[in-house]
This record gives structure tokens, C-alpha cells and sequence, in this order.
């Protein structure tokens, strides 16, 4: 029944949807591997990114490729500014409260782009949103294979930044040993804001490579928060192959549980893993024993 | 015993405004605020005595609304008889999710995670199944009536709410004096140091999971017989689990009166914002949002905790504690 012609291009294009996946989760994985704090304000984040491209092509007809350069600076000064200015300085040192803070912010964020655009669906058009490339028996749209080859490159920036830079070196420190890393003359608090900056430039990356194949509404990044949760969770907190791995998986699962069990409940397989995941094994795949 | 005596005076006091007033205006707000408090009752019960953050209450609020609405229209039972059974299917609910993350030891963030996924896996469900109507939802028939708990006038349903918030209060005011309140207060202080004396901090935090999920459930009902009409959104959708948080942080945790403060200063906020701005969409959440940072911020006891502080205590508290952990 189900013969190869079928499962092909259905795996195919939950290993593209799967990448995107773990690009926004990587952001996630950063942050939550040096906070040691589940930003619940990413979606929004995501969500924020996402209007910017989709501004940035409508208004001043830039390329989403070509916004590039504009989105991931800005998404990165904007994390920067929102964990030194408001997260860090409500946290009072504990983690409920950044909890809170990031659910307050994503609230915000939220309700705010319904204020500013209503709620409809927009999405944008570009010579190649139609375009599609043969692959064996399958059809894969070339905004899907480019946002792949994207979510590739990123990571391994990101993967570069915190293994190669004197800033990695610092991230790796205050992750481990705060205390020490303060005493080691690291200031701590930028060394936070700096990855909060960096996890929301991933995110500036993602919206650039995602809108040309999808579309931006104001509760968009509900979707993508808790797949984001379930592929961190789901490779170990904190690790960027991990999260990687985790993110084609649980494309694949989503693209998989479509085919079989329909659109709506295809999702359902996400937050089963997502519940099993944490009950059985919260450390992850991939993360350190907690 | 101070606390019950001022539940019952509350109670008189409120039972007693429909006798003055037949303003529209006035008891719908009455009712609406009681509706909200009910909501944040039911979160403090678990987030504020138990120091467990859900961030998906409205996984029981969805439950009760269901049961109340299924067991009247297909399996023909009294809306009285629904009530207390929509309120036991959300307890049951609690009792799952609670036993479920409990027992693998879920807490913090790993917890406000776990309750968000299962209200979102309710909420697809739901939009699948048949019995709940899909994503069309279901309608309540209207047959107005008391027998049917659809009041004429706001005044029944003003009772009605009355009555559950007054339980509510009492379940805290029980948290309160309780010997088993002690232990759910002292599980969220200090787990380790709970279980070394003796506590089972398993059973205390499921017993308040139950009693929480089951309070939240009963707003659900309610809020089928006043609207007739549940979807899969409404139910499971995320504005009634951050309403009920947003509540009793705003109001202070873990306290009797200030998630019943925190509900009804939220409520008139939103009110002015309505009459200052029109219907504009998702005003109304900004509003909550900001307030909930600002709260974190800079009264993290809430409303409640304003006359416990001195303004030197309430400076120093603000200032991060170096040492901690992030």
C-alpha cells in the first residue's frame, strides 16, 4: 500500500521542513545551554523576524535572501537589548521569574503584531516560491532546499563561534561555572546577552530562508515554539548536533504522521515524543546526565 | 478560623448586589470578575502554595467545559448533575498529568513545558474527533431556565460563580491552616528538606494537581452555561491558562485574597483599556503582558505583598542576589 513512490517524497520533505526546524531550535539549544533558562519568547521572536523580511520585501522590495544581512544583525541587537534590558533585570536571580519575563514578552510581542496587523495570513511572492527540483521520484521546492542548505551553514557558524572564538571560549565558561568565569574577569551579564543575541540571530537567519516557502500571522510562532521545545528537549538541552539530529527527526515524524494519520493529527506524533521525551529521558539524547 | 469568617462575609456581601442593583453594567462585571478570579484561584492553588508554574491550565478549563457541554447534549444529563462531573473528569485530568510528570520528577520550566504540550495535544484532538463537535465546536441549546442553569438575568449565574469562588477560597483558606498545606508549602520552599522530614512530596504535589485541575474545570463549565458555545480554541487555547497565571502573580502567590485582587485589578484594567482604546484586537493581552513583566520586576510578592514590605525592603528585594543562580 504504501510503496516507495510515497515514502520518499514524504521523508524527503520532512528532512527540508525538519532543518528549518532545527535552525530555530538551535537558537533555543544556545541559549538555553548557557542560561539554563527555556526562553518562551522565541516563537514570538520568530514571529518578530518573520514580519521584518516580510516588510523588508513588501515595502522596500528586498530579496528575502538578500535580507540576510539586514535581519540577522537587527534580531541579534534586539536579544542583546531585550536580555540586558528587561530579562536579566527582572529575573532577580531566579528562574521562575525569567520564566515569567519571556511569557510576558512573548505575550507582548504577540498581541502587538495582531495590533499592528491584523490577523491575516500573509505571505509573500518571489520568482522562485514555485520553482521545484527532481529529486529521484520526488519534487522538492527550491526555497525548501535552500533553507537545508541554510539551516547547514548556520549551525555550523554557530558551532564555530562557540568552539573557535574567544567569545565561545567565555560562553563555554559562564555555562559551566558562572562564579568562576566572574572571577575570571568574564562579565557574566554580557556574556548572557551576547548568546540571547546570537539565539535570536539564528532566529533573523531562519525567517529569511523560511518566509519564501511559508507564510507569517501573528500566533505563527505558537507552532514552531513547541517543536522548537520538543527538538531541544529531544537532542539534550544545550547541544547544537543534538538539536540538529533532533530537528530532521522530528520533521520526518511530522511529514510521516501527515501520511498516515491526516494534517491535524500528523502534529499530535510531535508533542507525544515531545511528553515521552521528557518523562523518560529530560536529559535528551545527546545532553549530559542532568 | 479568621480566614473562613471573612470568606462567609465576602460571600454575603456579593451574594447581596444583585438585591441593589439591576444594572446590566455592573453585575455583568460582577460576574465576569468572579469568572476571573475563580481562574486565578484554581492556578494559585498549584502555582502560588504548590510552586508548580503551569503554563497550560487551560488544559482543565477545556475538560470541564467539554464534559459540561457533552454530558448535556449526548448523554441527556442535568447541567447540575454535568457540573460536579465536569469538575471530577478535569481533577482526573490533573491526576494523569500530575502522576505523569510527578513521577518522572518534572519541575520549573520542564513542568510549564509538559502542561503547554498537553493542552496543545487536547487542542488537536479535539479538532479531530467527532464527539466534541471538531473545530466547528459545540453549541449549547438555549432552553432558559434555572432547572437548566441558564438564568434569566445575570443575577443566577452571579450566584452560581458566587458559590464557586467561595469554594475556591475555602480550598485555600484550608491550604492555609491544613497540616497538608504545610507540606505543600514546604515541597515548594524546599523539596530535599521536605521529603528529609518525612513529606512525600509525590503525593502532595499530585493531591494539589487534582484540586487545582478540578477548580480550573468548574470555570469551564461556567463558562459554557453563560456563553452556549465551546471550540477547540477556546477550550485549550492559550488565553485562559495565561488569564488564570497572570491573575494570581499580579495579585501574589500563595496567598487567600491576592489572586481574588490580583483577577479583579486585571479586569478593570482591561475595561479602561477597552473604553480608552475601542476593540481593538489583542490590546487587552498586551495590557496583561506588560503588567506581568512590570509585576516580575518590581513587585515580585504581587498586590498582596505591598503591605507586608517596608519601601527599604521593597528597594533592597529588587537588587539581584549575586551568588545565585541565574
Amino acid at each position: 500500500m504504501l510503496d516507495l513512490n510515497i515514502l520518499f517524497p514524504s521523508v524527503l520533505n520532512g528532512i527540508t521542513t525538519g532543518a528549518v526546524y532545527a535552525l530555530i531550535a538551535l537558537g533555543l539549544t544556545l541559549i538555553y545551554g548557557v542560561l539554563h533558562i527555556i526562553n518562551f519568547a522565541h516563537g514570538a521572536a520568530l514571529m518578530v523576524a518573520l514580519y521584518g523580511v516580510y516588510m523588508l520585501k513588501e515595502k522596500l522590495g528586498v530579496d528575502p535572501y538578500l535580507a540576510l544581512p539586514i535581519m540577522v544583525p537587527a534580531m541579534f541587537v534586539l536579544g542583546y537589548a531585550l536580555q540586558r534590558g528587561i530579562i536579566n533585570r527582572a529575573s532577580h536571580g531566579k528562574d521562575e521569574n525569567i520564566l515569567l519575563v519571556t511569557l510576558g514578552l512573548s505575550i507582548v510581542l504577540e498581541n502587538l503584531a495582531l495590533l499592528f496587523f491584523k490577523s491575516d495570513t500573509r505571505s509573500i511572492d518571489t520568482a522562485y516560491t514555485l520553482t521545484t527540483i527532481e529529486i529521484g521520484p520526488a519534487f522538492i521546492a527550491l526555497p525548501k532546499l535552500v533553507a537545508f542548505a541554510g539551516a547547514l551553514v548556520v549551525s555550523a557558524v554557530l558551532l564555530l563561534i562557540v568552539q573557535k572564538t574567544d567569545l565561545g571560549r567565555a560562553i563555554r565558561a559562564v555555562s559551566k561555572e558562572k562564579q568562576g568565569a566572574r572571577l575570571m574577569g568574564i562579565d557574566v551579564d554580557h556574556v548572557y546577552a551576547m548568546c540571547f543575541g546570537l539565539g535570536l540571530a539564528s532566529l533573523g537567519a531562519a525567517a529569511c530562508f523560511l518566509l519564501p516557502a511559508y507564510y507569517v500571522n501573528p500566533q505563527v510562532g505558537n507552532g514552531f515554539v513547541l517543536v522548537a521545545f520538543t527538538i531541544v528537549v529531544l537532542g539534550g538541552m544545550g547541544s547544537f548536533a543534538g538539536a540538529l539530529l533532533g530537528g530532521l527527526l522530528i520533521g520526518v515524524v511530522e511529514s510521516l504522521g501527515g501520511l498516515l494519520l491526516g494534517e491535524s493529527l500528523g502534529q499530535v506524533g510531535i508533542f507525544v515524543i515531545f511528553i515521552v521525551v521528557l518523562m523518560f529521558r529530560p536529559q535528551g539524547f545527546f545532553g549530559a546526565k542532568a | 478560623m479568621k480566614d473562613f469568617r471573612r470568606i462567609a462575609l465576602f460571600a454575603l456581601l456579593i451574594g447581596a448586589v444583585p438585591f441593589f442593583t439591576q444594572s446590566g453594567v455592573v453585575l455583568n462585571f460582577v460576574m465576569t470578575a468572579l469568572y476571573a478570579c475563580l481562574l486565578s484561584q484554581a492556578w494559585n492553588v498549584l502555582g502560588g502554595f504548590g510552586g508548580q508554574f503551569s503554563f497550560g491550565h487551560a488544559l482543565f478549563f477545556g475538560t470541564g467545559a467539554y464534559v459540561q457541554a457533552i454530558a448535556q447534549m449526548q448523554w441527556g444529563l442535568s447541567p447540575w448533575v454535568a457540573l460536579p462531573l465536569a469538575m471530577a473528569f478535569a481533577a482526573g485530568v490533573g491526576a494523569f498529568v500530575g502522576a505523569a510528570s510527578f513521577r518522572y520528577g518534572l519541575k520549573g520550566s520542564y513542568f510549564a513545558l509538559v502542561t503547554l504540550a498537553f493542552a496543545e495535544v487536547f487542542r488537536i484532538v479535539a479538532t479531530s474527533v467527532p464527539f466534541t463537535g471538531a473545530g466547528v465546536g459545540l453549541m449549547l441549546p438555549l432552553q432558559e431556565s434555572a432547572a437548566n442553569m441558564q438564568f434569566a438575568n445575570r443575577s443566577g449565574f452571579i450566584w452560581l460563580m458566587l458559590g464557586l469562588v467561595t469554594l475556591a477560597l475555602c480550598v485555600t483558606a484550608w491550604l492555609k491552616a491544613s497540616r497538608f498545606g504545610a507540606y505543600l508549602q514546604a515541597v515548594r520552599d524546599n523539596e530535599d528538606a521536605a521529603r528529609a522530614i518525612g513529606v512525600n512530596p509525590f503525593k502532595v504535589k499530585l493531591v494539589a494537581t487534582i484540586l487545582s485541575g478540578g477548580l480550573m474545570g468548574a470555570g469551564g463549565a461556567f463558562y459554557v452555561q453563560v456563553f452556549q458555545y465551546i471550540d477547540p480554541g477556546i477550550a485549550f487555547g492559550s488565553h485562559t491558562s495565561v488569564e488564570a497565571l497572570v491573575g494570581a502573580i499580579v495579585g501574589g502567590l500563595g496567598t487567600l485574597w491576592g489572586p481574588l485582587l490580583g483577577a479583579v485589578s486585571l479586569h478593570i484594567l482591561a475595561d479602561l483599556t477597552r473604553n480608552l482604546f475601542g476593540q481593538l484586537p489583542g490590546i487587552n493581552m498586551v495590557i496583561y503582558g506588560v503588567v506581568l513583566i512590570g509585576i516580575v520586576m518590581f513587585l515580585p510578592r504581587g498586590i498582596a505583598g505591598l503591605g507586608t514590605i517596608t519601601p527599604l525592603q521593597w528597594l533592597r528585594g529588587n537588587k539581584p542576589v549575586d551568588g545565585e543562580k541565574p
